[in-house]
C-alpha cells in the first residue's frame, strides 16, 4: 500500500529526514517509535503533505501513485489520514459541517453521490458512540475550547467517519490519561480492517498495550535504526532508547 | 477644503433658526459656528490621518424630505438581521415612520419618544442631556449633525429595570434619499443597575448616493448594563460617519459591537469615558469590505477613574482595493490606577491590493496599571489549511471556511442570538457562497 524509498527531507537548510524506507501493507499496523527530534511526527507529516517540509530526495508510493505529487486534499480523498499531534481549531465552524464538508469531497472526488445533512447525522450518531463522544459536539467548533482529550478524540472520530486507507496517528497518545487512551484505542481497532493499514507514531509503548503492533520501528537521527516486532516496544520500554542511538 | 459650515448655510436658514426652544436654536447655531470653523477634518488632522473624507467635503448634500411611501414592512425585516418580534423604532430616510414602528413589546417604564415628541415632553429633560455628552469641540462631524439633527431617538431606561429584548433602530435609506443627508440623533440614558441592548441597523432600499452622519450619546448608571451594537450596511455608494459618545458610572458595563460591511465610505467612532471606579467597556467589531470601500474605527477610551477595565478587539477582512482603518486610543488618567486595558486588532488581506492601517495609541499617566494591545495583519495560517485539505477538503472551500472562520471568532462576542445567526449567516455565505452552515 505504502513503499517510502530513501526518503530525505528538509526544512529550511536542516535535514531532518535521511533516509527513510519503509514499506506498509494493506492489513498491517506499524510503530513508529523514537526519542523527542528523531524526525517521526516529521515523516507522519510529510507523509500528510505538510507545506511546511521540502523533500529532498526519495520517493512515496502508495497504491501505484506518486504519493509527494499529489495535493494534501487529493491525498486524503485517495484515503490517506493524519491524526494530528497538534489538531488545529477552527471557530465558528461547527464540527458537523466541517465533517460533512470532507466526507461529502472525499465522496465527491470518489464520484460518489453527495450525503444530505439528515443522512450525515445519523452515520455520525454511531460513530459518535465509538470515541464515546456527546452529539453536542457536532454542533461546537472544530476543537475550539475542546480539552487536549477531547480534541485528540475527535480526531479519531473524524477518522471513524472518513474510513481512510491508511490511517496515521501521530502521538494521538500524548496527553491522554488512561481512560481516554482506552477509548482512542478501542476506536482504532474498531475501524480496522483487512484492506486498511495503521502508521502509530509515538514516543512511548503505552498506546501498542491497547494497540498492538506488527512491526516497530525505531527512528533516531533521521533513519530507521532498528526493526522488529511488537517484542521490540517492550525491549524499549525496559532499555530506553540510548542503546539504539548510541548504536546508530 | 470648503469651509463645511459656510457650504451648508442656506440648507440651516431653510430649517428656520434650529428651534423652538431657544436653547436648542442657540445649540445649533453654535455648532454650525464650530462647523464652519473647524471644516471638514483633512488627512492632516491625525485622527484623520489615513482616512480623507474628501469625498463627503466636495459634495454639498441636501436635506432630506420626509420621504413619500416607504419599503413594506416584511421586505424591511427581511433585509435586517435580528429578530422581527423585538421592539422597534424605523426611521426611514430620517424620519420616524410610526406605521413601521412597533414599541409595544417594551416593558412599563421604558421611555422611548423621538427626537421631536421629547422636545416638547420632556424639555427639561432634553435641555438638561442633548449635546452634553456628544459636545461638538473639535468635533467636525458632531456639529454638523447637531446643527441639523431633525429626527432621532430619546430613550430612558428606569433604575434596576432589565429589559428583556432589545431596541431595534431601524435606519433605511431608499432611492428617494439620493444626494440627501441624513443626521439620526440618539441619547440613551440607563439608570442604576439598568440593563438595556439596542441594535442599530444601517440598511438601504434601492438607496444610491447618500450621507447618513449620526450621533449617539449615552448615560450608563452605577451598575448599569448598557448593550450597544451597530450594523452598518448602507448602499456601496453612500457616505457613513456614526459618533457614539458614552459616559459609564461606578461598576457600569458598556459592550459596543460594529459591524460594518456597507458604505463607499465609512467611519465608526466609539468614545467611552470610564467616569466610575470598578467600570468596565467592550469594544467589538468586524469590518468586511471589498472594490473600493473604506472602513474606519476610531475608539478612544478614557480611564478617568480607578481600577476600571476596557477590552477591545475589532477584526477586518478586506478584500480587491479596498482600505480598512483601526485607530485605537487609551487615556489613562494619573488617578485611574489599577487600570486593566487590553486592545487587539487583526486583520486578513485577501488580495494584493487591499491595505490595512492599524494604529493603537496609549497615553498613560498612572503608574499601577496593566495596559496591552496588539495588532496583526496577515494572511490565512497555512497550518489551518493543511489541517483541512488533510481532511479532503479542497484548497478554494478551505480558504473560504478559513475566512469565515476568522470572522466568527468575533461575531461570537454578540450575545443576541438572533442578530449573531443573523450576522454569521451573512458572513458565511459571503465567503463560501452557500447558504448551509
Amino acid at each position: 500500500m505504502l513503499k517510502i524509498e530513501n526518503l530525505h527531507c528538509s526544512v529550511g537548510e536542516k535535514e531532518i529526514l535521511k533516509g527513510i524506507s519503509l514499506s506498509v501493507n494493506a492489513g498491517e499496523i506499524h510503530a513508529i517509535m523514537g526519542p523527542n527530534g528523531s524526525g517521526k511526527s516529521t515523516l507522519a507529516q510529510v507523509i500528510a503533505g505538510h507545506p511546511g517540509f521540502e523533500v529532498t530526495q526519495g520517493t512515496i508510493d502508495y497504491e501505484g501513485s506518486d504519493l509527494l505529487d499529489m495535493e494534501p486534499e487529493v491525498r486524503a480523498q485517495k484515503g490517506v489520514f493524519l491524526a494530528f499531534q497538534y489538531p488545529v481549531e477552527i471557530p465558528g465552524v461547527t464540527n458537523a459541517y466541517f465533517l460533512r464538508s470532507a466526507y461529502n469531497e472525499i465522496r465527491k472526488a470518489r464520484g460518489d453521490e453527495e450525503m444530505d445533512p439528515m443522512e450525515f447525522l445519523d452515520l455520525m450518531e454511531a460513530k459518535l458512540k465509538l470515541v464515546d463522544m456527546d452529539t453536542a459536539l457536532l454542533h461546537r467548533s472544530v476543537n475550539a475550547g475542546f480539552s487536549g482529550g477531547e480534541k485528540k478524540r475527535n480526531e479519531i472520530l473524524q477518522m471513524a467517519v472518513l474510513e481512510p486507507k491508511l490511517a496515521i496517528l501521530d502521538e494521538t497518545d500524548s496527553g491522554l490519561d488512561i481512560d481516554a487512551l482506552r477509548v482512542v484505542a478501542g476506536g482504532v481497532n474498531a475501524l480496522r480492517k483487512p484492506d486498511n493499514a495503521t502508521v502509530i507514531v509515538t514516543h512511548y509503548q503505552r498506546l501498542l498495550n491497547y494497540i498492538v503492533p506488527d512491526f516497530v520501528h525505531v527512528l533516531a537521527g533521521g533513519r530507521i535504526v532498528k526493526s522488529g516486532g511488537k517484542e521490540l516496544a517492550l525491549e524499549l520500554e525496559a532499555k530506553g532508547y540510548d542503546w539504539l542511538v548510541e548504536a546508530a | 477644503m470648503t469651509g463645511g459650515g459656510a457650504q451648508y448655510s442656506e440648507a440651516f436658514a431653510a430649517l428656520g433658526g434650529g428651534g423652538p426652544p431657544a436653547w436648542l436654536a442657540d445649540l445649533r447655531k453654535a455648532a454650525l459656528a464650530e462647523f464652519s470653523t473647524l471644516g471638514f477634518p483633512t488627512t492632516r488632522n491625525e485622527d484623520w490621518h489615513f482616512t480623507s473624507v474628501t469625498p463627503i467635503a466636495e459634495r454639498t448634500f441636501r436635506s432630506a424630505k420626509p420621504p413619500s411611501g416607504a419599503p413594506p414592512l416584511t421586505e424591511l425585516l427581511e433585509a435586517v438581521t435580528g429578530d422581527p418580534a423585538w421592539p422597534r423604532a424605523v426611521f426611514v430616510n430620517g424620519s420616524f415612520d410610526g406605521s413601521l414602528s412597533s414599541l409595544g413589546g417594551l416593558p412599563q417604564g421604558v421611555r422611548v419618544n423621538t427626537l421631536t415628541a421629547a422636545l416638547k415632553e420632556e424639555p427639561e429633560f432634553m435641555a438638561a442631556h442633548l449635546g452634553k455628552l456628544a459636545t461638538f469641540d473639535a468635533q467636525a462631524f458632531t456639529a454638523f449633525n447637531t446643527a441639523f439633527a431633525q429626527d432621532g431617538l430619546v430613550v430612558r431606561v428606569p433604575r434596576e429595570l432589565k429589559v428583556p429584548l432589545p431596541l431595534h433602530i431601524i435606519h433605511v435609506a431608499d432611492a428617494q434619499a439620493a444626494g440627501c443627508m441624513l443626521h439620526p440623533r440618539l441619547l440613551v440614558m440607563v439608570e442604576e443597575l439598568a440593563e438595556f441592548a439596542i441594535v442599530e441597523s444601517f440598511v438601504s432600499f434601492n438607496g444610491t448616493e447618500y450621507f447618513t452622519n449620526s450621533v449617539a450619546e449615552a448615560t450608563v448608571g452605577n451598575g448599569a448594563r448598557l448593550h450597544h451594537y451597530k450594523v452598518q450596511r448602507e448602499s456601496r455608494e453612500a457616505f457613513h460617519v456614526g459618533t457614539m459618545q458614552v459616559a459609564q458610572g461606578r461598576s457600569s458595563l458598556f459592550h459596543s459591537f460594529s459591524y460594518a460591511s456597507g458604505a463607499a465610505l465609512s467611519r465608526t467612532n466609539i468614545y467611552a469615558k470610564l467616569l466610575g471606579e470598578g467600570a468596565e467597556v467592550q469594544l467589538n467589531g468586524l469590518y468586511l469590505i471589498d472594490g473600493s470601500q473604506h472602513a474606519d474605527h476610531q475608539t478612544f477610551v478614557e480611564h478617568i477613574a480607578p481600577s476600571c477595565a476596557s477590552r477591545e478587539l475589532y477584526k477586518g477582512i478586506v478584500d480587491g482595493d479596498a482600505h480598512g482603518v483601526f485607530n485605537g486610543k487609551v487615556f489613562v488618567d494619573p488617578e485611574a490606577q489599577k487600570t486593566d486595558g487590553k486592545q487587539s486588532n487583526h486583520t486578513l488581506l485577501l488580495s494584493p491590493t487591499a491595505r490595512v492601517d492599524s494604529k493603537p495609541q496609549l497615553e498613560i499617566f498612572a503608574d499601577d496599571v496593566k495596559c496591552t494591545h496588539g495588532s496583526t495583519v496577515g494572511r490565512l495560517d497555512e497550518i489551518a489549511l493543511f489541517y483541512m485539505k488533510s481532511r479532503g477538503i479542497g484548497a478554494e472551500n478551505a480558504r473560504a471556511l478559513l475566512t469565515y472562520a476568522f470572522a466568527a471568532e468575533v461575531l461570537e462576542t454578540v450575545e443576541l442570538d438572533a442578530l449573531r445567526d443573523g450576522l454569521e449567516h451573512i458572513a458565511f455565505q459571503r465567503f463560501t457562497h452557500t447558504d448551509q452552515r
